[in-house]
């Protein structure tokens, strides 16, 4: 290798291996960039604004479906790299996030950021010029929604950050409805609806057994801020105020009997599963490990345990809701439905 | 201690990879576009 090649080689590589704060940190690899993009949530979000354009009904170009479906993964993936960009600090407080790519410096904020405005950018710009106008604006919305009033906002301010920025979440089905057939009818927000009332419960258990790692990083849920027995009982309301609007789809008519059904138990089984969090002690401080033993990451203490599975038990639910809904679409099933 | 040239070399693939997923992203971004385009120009068509 010639010292021109060499000099280049080493001016090139080193701006990736750079210190952070003095320390030597890894290049970042391309799976660091995916990261950014939460592809797990994504996951529930391409699922529930699926659903929603089946729901819908249009006869929309099945390139032009994929392609909807694909901005709004994208724009999820490009809210999601903002939150990562500016959530770096408290990220590197939780044993949870600590490892994730900007807290442990293997991707600088500015990078995340860029990658996060570039994605959103192209999801609402491919959204309004190839779909239409209601579904870009909707989704440019949700992608807003979430960067903005959730994680600047919200989520350091009140411990109603997760009900209120539960909205952003929420929306991928209208966003679906809205790219298939150009309209947002109440059926659509119904959904909505139910993603919204989903997610206190949902995240409020998980924070159940993670109080220690939002407390250390200063962000106020509501175990840490209102204390584990008042976070109890909140659960406990929005599961009895989810369980008859989860039923309701079914009485509007955009669900059947398979969904009825479906609805009802998963329903019950919420509010049984809520019932037996209040009256456990799941969130209240546990007694000290035995000398030598440390607690992993995802170790749930006994007591913990009606807090894990209702976690668990909720996204069984919501996914159920939405498969069934997506199930009573199939045309031999609707025709098997239909009959009886 | 680590191998400066391990360090190099890791750094190197890493870029390739970050490069590569960079080529795959602008690549797909050019189908859709093409896509779309097909879509929307056919849709468009009267039929004789």
């Amino acid at each position: 290798m010639t010292r021109h090649a060499a000099i280049s080689t080493a001016e090139i590589v080193a701006p990736a291996i750079e210190s952070s704060g003095g320390v030597m940190v890894e290049a970042a690899r391309w799976q660091d960039y995916l990261s950014l993009l939460k592809p797990r949530v994504m996951s529930l979000v391409i699922f529930t604004a699926f659903t929603g354009m089946v729901c819908a009904g249009g006869a929309m170009h099945p390139l032009l479906a994929a392609v909807a479906i694909l901005c709004i993964a994208v724009g999820a993936g490009g809210s999601a790299a903002l939150n990562m960009a500016y959530d770096g600090d408290i990220d590197a407080l939780m044993r949870r996030t600590r490892r994730r790519a900007v807290p442990s410096g293997r991707v600088q904020p500015a990078d995340a950021l860029a990658l996060g405005v570039a994605l959103s950018l192209f999801s609402v710009g491919i959204m309004g010029l190839a779909i239409n106008v209601l579904a870009a604006g909707l989704l440019a919305f949700t992608i807003l929604f979430y960067a903005v009033v959730y994680t600047l906002w919200l989520k350091r301010r009140t411990p109603q950050n997760i009900v209120i920025g539960g909205l952003a979440g929420a929306l991928p089905p209208v966003v679906g409805w809205a790219a298939a057939s150009g309209h947002a009818p109440l059926n659509a927000w119904l959904l909505v609806a139910i993603i919204f009332m989903w997610t206190p419960p949902h995240f409020w258990a998980l924070s159940l057994y993670t109080t220690g790692d939002y407390a250390e990083a200063g962000v106020p849920m509501m175990p840490v801020v209102k204390g584990v027995s008042s976070t109890r009982k909140q659960i406990l309301a929005y599961s009895l105020l989810l369980a008859p609007l989860g039923v309701a789809p079914a009485l509007t008519g955009l669900g059947g009997p398979i969904y009825l059904a479906v609805s009802a138990l998963g329903g019950l089984g919420m509010v049984v599963l809520a019932v037996r969090l209040v009256f456990s002690r799941a969130g209240e401080p546990a007694p000290p490990l035995p000398l030598g033993r440390r607690e992993g990451l995802y170790d749930v203490r006994l007591a913990a345990r009606p807090a894990r599975d209702l976690f668990a038990f909720s996204l069984l639910y919501l996914f159920v809701l939405f498969a069934a809904l997506l199930v009573e679409r199939i045309p031999i099933v609707h025709g098997l439905v239909a009959r009886t | 201690m680590s191998n400066p040239n391990d360090e190099d070399a890791k750094a190197v693939r890493a870029r390739n990879g970050r490069n590569i997923l960079l080529a795959l992203s602008l690549l797909a971004f050019v189908v859709i576009v093409f896509v779309i385009t097909v879509v929307k120009i056919s849709g468009n068509v009267v039929p004789h």
